[in-house]
């Protein structure tokens, strides 16, 4: 079943004991009793309560054949981190990795879930923290199933445990030569009423790794190449139904049906629900509630906040709150006295940036599969979905019921980006099934997804800034304006730059259209503009942008490091070929370091930007998985390049102007560069977040390989070919 | 509805559609066939790529009326074993992210190598530019075709 995902939660008759308040240690289990099985404060579970609930973590378990089931409590979308975290457990479990089966664990955020910013335990796989916020827990949990084996070996070979040593999937007793596999050791396992923490100092030390850094292959990734991998959108269940939504086009609009005696007799339509967004439409199959939804005849309400918004003119509001002398935002840095650093400079700088809306367009619209039980008490899920918990309290919510209640099934994402951390898909399931209490389907359409989407928002970046006579930057304001609260904020502190005045600001204005988070949140458009902004200045002062760069990070030999490496790799010093220039920038995400170049040239008749050569470095403490993670570079910095070069989202009078992707342009192959290559660092500090870090590099880069061809800046993203004459033109 | 015949991957099936049905639909929901992919609909994306006689086609605008006398290859029955060679390549590559698009990737490229067994990059960008992947997972699939293109 390698790849498969198995939707088949945990039986609690597999489990053999618990491990203190940490890792529960499962062997074949059926011949004993389920009773063995105790929760985190060491009391016995009742057989009859459900595992749902119960307070124990369940990472591993070990057969008697001697393979390994390593449980993923991870949203796998793309980034590999079923495997990584699979591999951190295998490494101080020392498994044997072709022995290792990877299964998705239940969705029960009090036993999956990783405690991060003090909010407790949840399941949610966002901000590339997935494998920094599981490290040491799972390195733990590894290190304590190796414990337990050690163990009942020593016990079993009657001899102690220190003179014990472990091989891949053996334990080894060096002095009589004898060893038992790991499937022999469950066969005579015992369950162990403590199991201590293992120190950091009997961890394995990163040069003893036998799987971190080095694994390559990802566990997902034959069953995507042969069309078995389950997304939600693959899943059917007996007496399913599919359902669609004619949403509002304007948010906030409600909807009311004008012809719905007409649909609900039409064969086929099972059921109509009217919803407070929308009309719901249920039937028999889905090519017919395809073919219906358009004749939906809908009179929506007006009045919204949205409908008076046309996203261009509101760029003319902007600089007239950026300007506003008094702070009426929200601060996001604030260091020594902006207004003096400001005005003691002999030279100031002053530059607006602007960023359109863009949108996620993961390449499997949304959909959800709910079960509402015939009496409303209970439900079943499956969801692609990089929130599972809160998705299942959702449902529980909106049915009025104990979570434990629902059933959830995670899948595959076929992408999330952000977008599928929000409930709103999971509910409108939920309430279609609630209405007509059997499984449905609900299905977004491209055009649904893209129409009724949540945005990375747009903004005005008003950047400010002085320089001494010695050419040290003294003074740096960034004001933030533009809709989406907390999302303009991520990524505009230049906390890696020496600046000792500064004053970063958000200034929020409600249009009442839907924003969210997108891969990189407020780093791919705070970052393009800080990073052209830098280029700027060096420009002016006719400092190389690496060497002014160098000297603003000289607090930052880290970051010193990966700009460097990364202008190595380039040649940064020797000239492009004609007709080509090239670009730097750095950024950190996810308390990660990266650093890209980007060789460019211009079609100057169609506008056109071709990128030919990307070179990025990453300093992401240990990598578990560096092929992985190059990969995720990769992606990130095409899909940045994506949105810098071609994407943009409109609103007229409160409605998406785009549907689907002939008017939503994504980057296609013929547009990739020649080459990318992509440079991890070695390191041996604690891992930090990968799957971001590629898309705040890329739009400085572009920007700046461009004012250097050409002489011109762009400074509104996305760079169109249109743009790019105009600019040229200029 | 009407009682249709066609023939997906080596077997005949009888399904009873609605003859203008996109065959995606009757693919996926009626056959089972899930690997075949929902992307956009409209034949911008590519990801419900599969074959009819050989040739790819994007079957979320293709009626199923319009399949009835070929025979119809999808991601499933390309192999059995998942050795075929461009599969192959694919899992050495580590081409796929999300691994969506990636049915359609590989329905677009085993087309391309049956035509063209040495491709150009340029050829490969070009072959398969009307296949979207929003992970951008290009740089990989492109090195995939290569493999494949060595191995087959
Ligand atoms: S779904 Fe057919 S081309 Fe997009
Ligand atoms: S791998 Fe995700 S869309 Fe291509």
């Amino acid at each position: 079943m390698e790849g498969q995902i198995k939707s088949k939660g945990i039986s609690r008759r597999k489990f053999v004991g618990i491990i203190g308040g940490g890792v529960v240690f499962l062997v074949s289990a059926w011949k004993l009793a389920p009773n063995l099985f105790l929760d985190e404060e060491g009391n016995q579970i009742n057989s009859s309560t459900d595992f749902e609930g119960q307070k124990v973590t369940v990472w591993v378990q070990i057969h008697e054949d001697d393979f390994i089931t390593i449980y993923n409590p991870s949203s796998e979308m793309g980034q590999g981190s079923m495997t990584a975290l699979a591999v951190i457990i295998a490494e101080e479990l020392d498994a044997d990795w072709s022995k290792v089966n990877i299964e998705q664990s239940s969705a029960n955020p009090s036993i999956y879930g990783a405690g991060w910013g003090g909010r407790g335990r949840s399941m949610i796989t966002v901000g590339s923290r997935t494998v920094s916020s599981y490290y040491n827990t799972l390195r733990q949990a590894g290190a304590q199933a190796r414990f337990v084996l050690l163990t009942n070996a020593a016990k079993s070979l009657g001899v102690s445990i220190d003179e014990l040593t472990t091989e891949p999937n053996k334990v080894i007793h060096k002095a009589s030569n004898r060893q038992m596999s790991y499937g022999e050791i469950a066969k005579i396992v015992k369950p162990m009423d403590d199991v201590p923490d293992i120190a950091e100092s009997k961890l394995k030390k990163p040069e003893d790794f036998r799987l971190i850094g080095k694994i390559g292959p990802r566990f997902d990734i034959p069953s995507k190449c042969n069309g078995s991998a389950q997304y939600a959108m693959d899943i059917k269940v007996t007496n399913m139904v599919y359902g669609v939504i004619s949403r509002s086009p304007v948010y906030g609009a409600k909807p009311i049906l004008l012809n719905k005696s007409e649909i609900i007799n039409s064969p086929g339509v099972v059921n109509i629900v009217e919803l407070d967004h929308g009309i719901g439409l249920i039937t028999d199959t889905l090519e017919l509630a395809l073919k219906i939804k358009p004749k939906l005849r809908i009179e929506w309400s007006t009045g919204n906040k949205a409908e008076n918004f046309n996203s261009f003119d509101a760029y003319n509001t902007y600089p007239e709150i950026a300007e506003q002398r008094l702070s009426s935002g929200n601060v996001l840095s604030q260091k020594g006295n902006i207004s003096n650093g400001l005005k003691s400079g002999l030279r100031t700088y002053s530059s607006d940036y602007k960023n359109d809306f863009v949108y996620h367009a993961q390449q499997e619209p949304l959909n959800a599969l709910v079960s509402v039980a015939a009496d409303g008490q209970s439900a079943e899920a499956w969801v692609g979905t990089q929130a599972p918990g809160n998705n299942r309290n959702a449902i529980a919510q909106e049915l009025g019921i104990d979570p434990s209640k629902v059933e959830f099934h995670r899948t595959y994402l076929g992408g999330g980006f952000g977008r599928r951390s929000s409930s709103d898909y999971v509910v409108e399931a939920t309430k279609l099934s609630n209405v007509q209490k059997q499984p449905v389907k609900l299905v977004w359409t491209r055009e649904d997804d893209l129409q009724y989407g949540m945005f990375r928002p747009q903004s005005l970046q008003r950047m400010e800034a002085s320089v001494d006579n010695s050419n040290n930057i003294i003074g740096w304001k960034h004001i933030i304006v533009g809709t989406g609260n907390n999302l303009l904020g991520s990524g505009a502190k230049p906390q890696f730059y020496s600046i000792p005045n500064l004053h970063v600001e958000v200034r929020n204005i409600n249009h009442g259209v839907r924003t969210k988070h997108w891969r990189g949140v407020g780093h791919g458009a705070n970052k393009f503009a800080i990073e052209s902004f830098v280029d700027e200045i060096a420009s002016d002062l006719s400092i190389d942008p690496l060497e002014f760069r160098l000297k603003l990070m000289k607090d930052s030999p880290r970051a010193q490091n990966v700009l460097r490496t990364v202008a190595e790799r380039a040649n940064w010093q020797s000239p492009s070929a004609n007709g080509r220039a090239k670009g730097i920038a750095f950024a950190e995400r996810s308390r990660s370091l990266a650093a890209c170049v980007c060789e460019l040239s211009v079609d100057k008749d169609s506008g056109r930007i071709i990128v030919h050569k990307i070179w990025a470095t990453l300093d992401a403490g240990v990598v578990v998985q560096p092929d992985n993670a190059i990969a995720q570079m990769e992606g990130a910095i095409l899909m940045g390049m994506s949105s810098i070069l071609k994407e943009s989202i409109t609103f007229r009078n409160g409605q998406v102007e785009q549907s689907n992707f002939d008017d939503y342009n994504i980057l296609r192959m013929d547009e990739v560069p020649d080459s990318l290559e992509v440079h991890i660092i070695p390191s041996k500090v604690r891992p930090t977040g990968i799957g971001e870090s590629g898309v705040p590099i890329i739009g400085g880069a572009i920007a700046n390989a461009f004012a250097t061809l050409t002489g011109k800046r762009l400074k509104h993203i996305p760079f169109t070919p249109t743009k790019v004459k105009l600019v040229l033109e200029s | 509805m009407t009682e249709l015949s066609i023939n997906v991957n080596g077997q005949s099936q009888v399904v009873n559609v609605d003859p203008t049905t996109p065959v995606l639909w009757v693919l996926r929901e009626h056959l089972g066939l899930t690997g075949t992919k929902y992307g956009c609909g409209k034949a911008i994306c590519g990801s419900c790529t599969i074959h009819l006689n050989g040739t790819p086609i994007r079957a979320c605008i293709t009626p199923v009326a319009a399949c009835t006398s070929g025979k119809i290859t999808t991601i499933e029955g390309l192999s059995e074993n998942n050795n075929h060679p461009v599969q192959k390549a694919w899992v050495e590559a580590q081409a796929p992210q999300c691994g969506y698009c990636q049915s359609g990737q590989i329905m677009q490229a085993v087309s391309l190598l049956k035509n063209n067994t040495n491709p150009t990059r340029e050829e490969i960008k070009s072959y398969l530019s009307g296949n979207l992947c929003r992970c951008a997972a290009y740089m990989r699939i492109i090195n995939a075709v290569e493999i494949a293109s060595k191995i087959s």
